[in-house]
């Protein structure tokens, strides 16, 4: 496979090393009341689509950026590569807007 | 032997005559043959024997889907078993043998089997050796494995190089018959990056194996005007001997080149395979066709072919595989063979074609609506029984049978992402369907036209498509008229009535086989290959598949395509492992990392240990020393009574920087580092998300903004992978950077009572590294050696005294043997990973065999480590109920009660009395050693509620060895437990 990187530009898939369903960006609130629950639903409760995917993936080989991947589990057509970074920043910023 | 098979003509160079042998015998040949080629033209039909029945067979194909000729060839370590004759290029001094025969491929034991093929159906190995039971390990199972299997390999060692590269290309273009070169030639005219590649060593396809495809120019000529122009152009790059394997995701190829398999060994320091992996914007798929067989009575003989294979052998290779051939068909093409052969001066007997309305042919008689119902022949075919339409049979002589069922598209490379071929009815044959790998296309005969004319036009125009995809104008090129006719053919699979007809001829399925899938309900596409084995062998089925499936498609009463498609997956023909591993073979399997005293390590004569990708020093033995116990018992003693030195260059090292850095870290770490001073060190346990003890090891701080991390060295790469995603993940917002520097500097740990005192002549007088300046857990950044920066950290792993010191990589050797000679004085001695270890399990500190993935900071005795006023990777999780039981496992020391006793890691604990199983497990040991300080056996181990039983004896028992041994719980720090000596 060949992940287009947002600021490399396109890379072989060798280069990566693969985490999985991007929902681990959102980690629950350690202080919350329901926090052991929460963290048992975040850790051990994934979705495991046959179709289109959002996935963490990490440029191990090159610039060690964590990517987030749309990607068609059957097909394997990748429809959106975004730094993890990124996305992890507008989730913060929505949490502390909410 | 003489070449009394040879013709006039082909593509051989007679001025350049080779020898070889195939099964001990002598023969020339001609550079441009195959092994196959020159050993029809040498009068041999015989090459090889079936898989199951051990039936006598000939070759069968001229290309790369040929499943009869197989042989070994080469030997020694070069031995190569059920190479295809057929793509086998000759060399002078080809070495070929037959296998799955024995003793003589003329006599065969084993065909003994044929006598028996009643027994021998298909379903045979499920129904026979199911009882009894107990023969199936001792009796069936062995005999089934020398039985099975064709070629053998020597077992030698493979002598030549393989390597592995990488090309990027516009269009890929697969296959150099018309269809591809029409492509090839349009795209490398209008300036695209285009690579060609061809199975074959010669381009051209059909081209250069039919008499008479173009009108105004021999498709010989036109091929080599081509090529000729194709090898000037800068941007296309032509590959022969390239077999593309397999299509990938995203426009990626796998393609082997055969770069001296064509040689009898490749040039020195010159690769015999190269595996390619082509990046390709588009991808042509011009593979063409493949020719299908009739099954009928005997259709397996030596001498009974394809008619294509027939005519490629007699226009290319000017060799025919007899003087007397029979032609049976059911469509116009294969006519062209008889006129070929005539045309040649071989004698063609007659035409049987099973179409009542075939058209005639000059020169010899057409038998319209016939069959041929029987073949005779052991070794080779000498007759063949001709049922003619009116309803009596007639015996025709000939030594050969040229046969044709029509054409299947060769489908390989477009079902390796799951596509799937639809039925045409035109051409009575799967082609192309939805679901190509993306950027694919097909054109040709692999698309089902089956023309030169449509060959060429459609690959010229596929190539101007692809590039238009690409932004790219391209021309198609000017083609020359092509005068071949239509196939024209009449779907015929299968003489009825038939005993033995073959279908696959590799795997030995016939239609009978077949029939009886089908009556046994076995009629699934997929249930048929696997009761019958149908298309499993190494030519996946290439000529049986869809002729098997017409037979099923019969016995059913559906359609073909209602019956089923075939697809393919990789590799399309076999690769060879050598090619796979490309140079990751031997002590390349995996790339070796050396730290910077490696060679001093190397001088000491150091026994070295795989430690990940590392060698690290396990000891140093001296002279006298005959068991490593007396050298590490040395290391340990010198160490402890006086000053060790062990390389720890190896273990992680993790630059943080940031203003956040300390808040980083406390997410990291269960415990807590906001307050550490600067100048400090701290040990640092990290769990998991999912509470579990991961890895740990020391931040030292260098400034307020400025930590260093080290991990051990297993974790090294990981521990670094998780903290760049808690850093860019799940604490985006701080201001924090991260980069590995364990392969920056070089480290060296100094330990032992002298440690400071052989530091002091090494460390820069300004410096003060005084037990006041510079206590226990202290961390600075020094020079030493007159003006080196370094950084001392003030840490222990052995319980000693002791320092690590860091210097920038290129001074790791240079340091090394400046701590050696300064400690002379001291009687230094450098320490590997063995002593290392008796000291940390002597500490009871906890490693990799204690984090081993199961383990809580509560069962290492941590638990108070992990904060519960800050956030932390795994401290939620780490409280759930179940890993904070009250008799939860404890790390606590272990030592034998009788001292001569060796405890064994690994062991599990009982209690003194009971029985010894699961249930009544109550620990288990996880490290052990012998203490030279203590003069015993020591351990390190979880016992449950361990932290509260000290004194309690318990039996370590290790059942496989019959072992029971008695220990006492002790605490799990054997020496200096109140840390006297480390802050000393």
């Amino acid at each position: 496979m060949i992940i287009d990187h947002p600021l490399l530009g396109p890379r072989d898939a060798q280069e990566f090393t693969y985490l999985g369903d991007a929902s681990l960006i959102n980690r629950p609130d350690w202080q919350s009341e329901n926090a052991l629950s929460e963290f048992h639903d975040y850790l051990y409760l994934r979705d495991n689509p046959a179709g289109e995917h959002r996935e963490l993936w990490y440029h191990e080989q090159g610039d060690r950026s964590w990517l987030v991947v749309t990607r068609n589990t059957t097909t394997h057509e990748i429809l959106n590569v975004e730094l993890a970074h990124d996305v992890a920043k507008a989730a913060a910023a929505e949490r502390s807007a909410q | 032997m003489t070449n009394g098979n040879r013709l006039k003509g082909g593509l051989v160079d007679r001025n350049t005559s080779l020898n070889f042998r195939f099964d001990g015998n002598n023969y020339s040949g001609y550079q441009g043959d195959t092994l196959a080629s020159a050993l029809l033209a040498n009068g041999v039909r015989l090459m090889g024997r079936s898989f199951k029945y051990h039936r006598p067979r000939g070759v069968l194909t001229a290309g790369s889907e040929e499943p009869n000729a197989l042989v070994e060839l080469r030997s020694g370590g070069r031995q190569e078993p059920n190479t295809r004759a057929t793509v086998a290029e000759l060399y002078d001094g080809l070495d070929a043998n037959s296998q799955n025969r024995w003793p003589s491929l003329e006599r065969d034991f084993m065909a003994i089997n044929d006598r028996f093929s009643n027994f021998l159906t298909a379903g045979f190995y499920y129904k026979t050796f199911m009882w009894p039971k107990a023969f199936w390990e001792k009796l069936y199972e062995p005999i089934i494995r020398r039985a099975a299997g064709l070629g053998s390999l020597t077992g030698e060692h493979d002598p030549d190089l393989y390597d592995k590269g990488f090309l990027h290309c516009d269009l890929l273009v697969i296959g150099a018959g018309p269809a591809g070169l029409a492509a090839a030639l349009t795209a490398g005219r209008a300036g695209a990056q285009v690579i060609l590649a061809e199975e074959d060593f010669h381009m051209g396809g059909r081209l250069i194996a039919e008499s008479g495809a173009l009108a105004d120019i021999s498709g010989t000529d036109w091929v080599a005007q081509i090529q000729a122009e194709l090898s000037g152009m800068g941007n296309v790059r032509l590959m022969p001997r390239t077999t593309v394997f397999g299509a990938y995701d995203h426009g990626i190829y796998g393609a082997v080149e055969r770069n001296a398999d064509h040689l009898a060994a490749p040039a020195e320091g010159k690769p015999r395979q190269t595996l390619w992996r082509i990046y390709s914007k588009r991808a042509l798929i011009a593979t063409g066709a493949i020719e299908r067989p009739i099954a009928f009575e005997n259709n397996d003989r030596p001498g009974i072919m394809l008619a294509g294979a027939v005519r490629a052998y007699v226009n290319r290779w000017a060799s025919t595989p007899a003087q007397s051939v029979v032609v049976f068909a059911n469509n116009d093409d294969a006519h062209q063979t008889a006129r070929d052969l005539m045309a040649q001066e071989v004698e063609v007997p007659a035409i049987i074609d099973t179409r009542p309305d075939a058209p005639d042919v000059e020169g010899t008689e057409v038998l319209k609506g016939a069959e041929i119902v029987n073949t005779s022949g052991r070794l080779g075919l000498t007759s063949v029984q001709v049922r003619v339409s009116k309803g009596y049979t007639r015996d025709l002589h000939c030594e050969a049978l040229a046969m044709s069922g029509g054409w299947n598209p060769n489908l390989g490379l477009t079902c390796h992402q799951r596509g799937r071929p639809v039925w045409n009815t035109d051409i009575h044959a799967f082609v192309p369907g939805e679901g190509l790998p993306v950027g694919q296309t097909v054109a040709g005969a692999a698309k089902g036209e089956l023309t030169t004319d449509a060959a060429l036009q459609g690959g010229a125009a596929a190539a101007v498509s692809a590039l238009a995809d690409l932004g790219i104008t391209a021309t198609q090129a000017d083609l020359p008229a092509a005068q071949d006719a239509p196939v024209s053919l009449s779907p015929f699979w299968h003489v009825k009535d038939a005993k033995r007809a073959w279908l696959d001829f590799q795997n030995d399925v016939t239609v009978k086989d077949v029939k009886l899938a089908h009556q046994e309900n076995f009629t699934s596409v997929e249930h048929l290959k696997r009761y019958t084995t149908l298309g499993m062998a190494t030519d996946q089925g290439k000529t049986s598949n869809v002729g098997a499936l017409a037979v099923m498609a019969e016995l059913t009463g559906k359609s073909i395509p209602e019956t089923g498609t075939t697809i393919f997956r990789p590799p399309y023909t076999p690769v060879a492992m050598g090619a796979l591993a490309g140079r990751a073979v031997g002590k390349e399997f995996h790339p070796t990392r050396l730290t910077p005293s490696h060679k001093w390590a190397e001088e000491q004569g150091a026994v070295f240990v795989e430690v990940g990708n590392w060698l690290r020093a396990q000891w140093f033995p001296r002279k006298g020393e005959t068991h490593w116990r007396q050298s590490v018992d040395r290391e340990v003693l010198q160490t402890r009574n006086s000053v060790g030195v062990c390389d720890v260059t190896t273990l992680g090292k993790i630059d943080v920087q940031g203003a956040d850095a300390a808040a980083f870290l406390n997410m990291m770490y269960a415990n807590g580092f906001a307050k550490l001073p600067v100048g400090k060190v701290r040990y640092g346990l990290m769990l998991r998300e999912d509470g579990v003890a991961y890895d740990d090891g020391t931040a030292a701080r260098l400034a307020e903004d400025h930590f260093v991390v080290t991990t051990t060295t297993a974790n090294a790469v990981l521990v670094y992978r998780n903290m760049e995603f808690v850093r860019q993940c799940l604490c985006p917002d701080m201001d924090v950077q991260l980069i590995s520097t364990t392969e920056a500097w070089a480290q060296y740990a100094v330990a032992g009572p002298n440690s400071r005192k052989l530091l002091q002549k090494i460390v820069d007088p300004e410096f003060d590294i005084s037990n006041e300046a510079f206590p226990f857990m202290a961390c600075g950044e020094i020079t030493v050696c007159g003006g080196l920066r370094a950084r001392l950290f003030r840490i222990s792993f052995s319980g000693e005294l002791a320092y690590e010191i860091a210097v920038p990589t290129r001074y790791g050797d240079a340091m090394m043997r400046a701590l050696m000679e300064a400690g002379e004085e001291f009687d230094v001695v450098p320490y590997g990973t063995e002593a290392l270890g008796v000291m940390r399990i002597e500490k009871g500190h906890a490693a990799g065999n204690e984090l081993n993935g199961t383990t809580t900071a509560l069962n290492l005795g941590l638990g108070r480590m992990v904060s519960t006023k800050k956030d932390c990777i795994g401290n939620v999780l780490s409280r759930r109920d179940g890993m904070n039981a009250a008799d939860a496992l404890a790390l606590v020391g272990l030592k034998p009660v009788n001292a001569k006793d060796t405890l064994p890691a690994g062991g599990h604990l009982m209690n003194m009395t009971g029985p010894i199983d699961a249930a009544n497990d109550q620990g288990y040991v996880t490290s052990a050693a012998y203490s030279p300080i203590l003069n015993t056996s020591i351990a390190l181990g979880f016992v449950k509620g361990g932290f509260d039983r000290k004194g309690e004896q318990l039996r370590l028992v290790n059942p496989l060895e019959g072992q029971e041994i008695m220990v006492e719980i002790v605490s799990a720090h054997f020496v200096d437990p109140e840390g006297e000596k480390l802050r000393a």
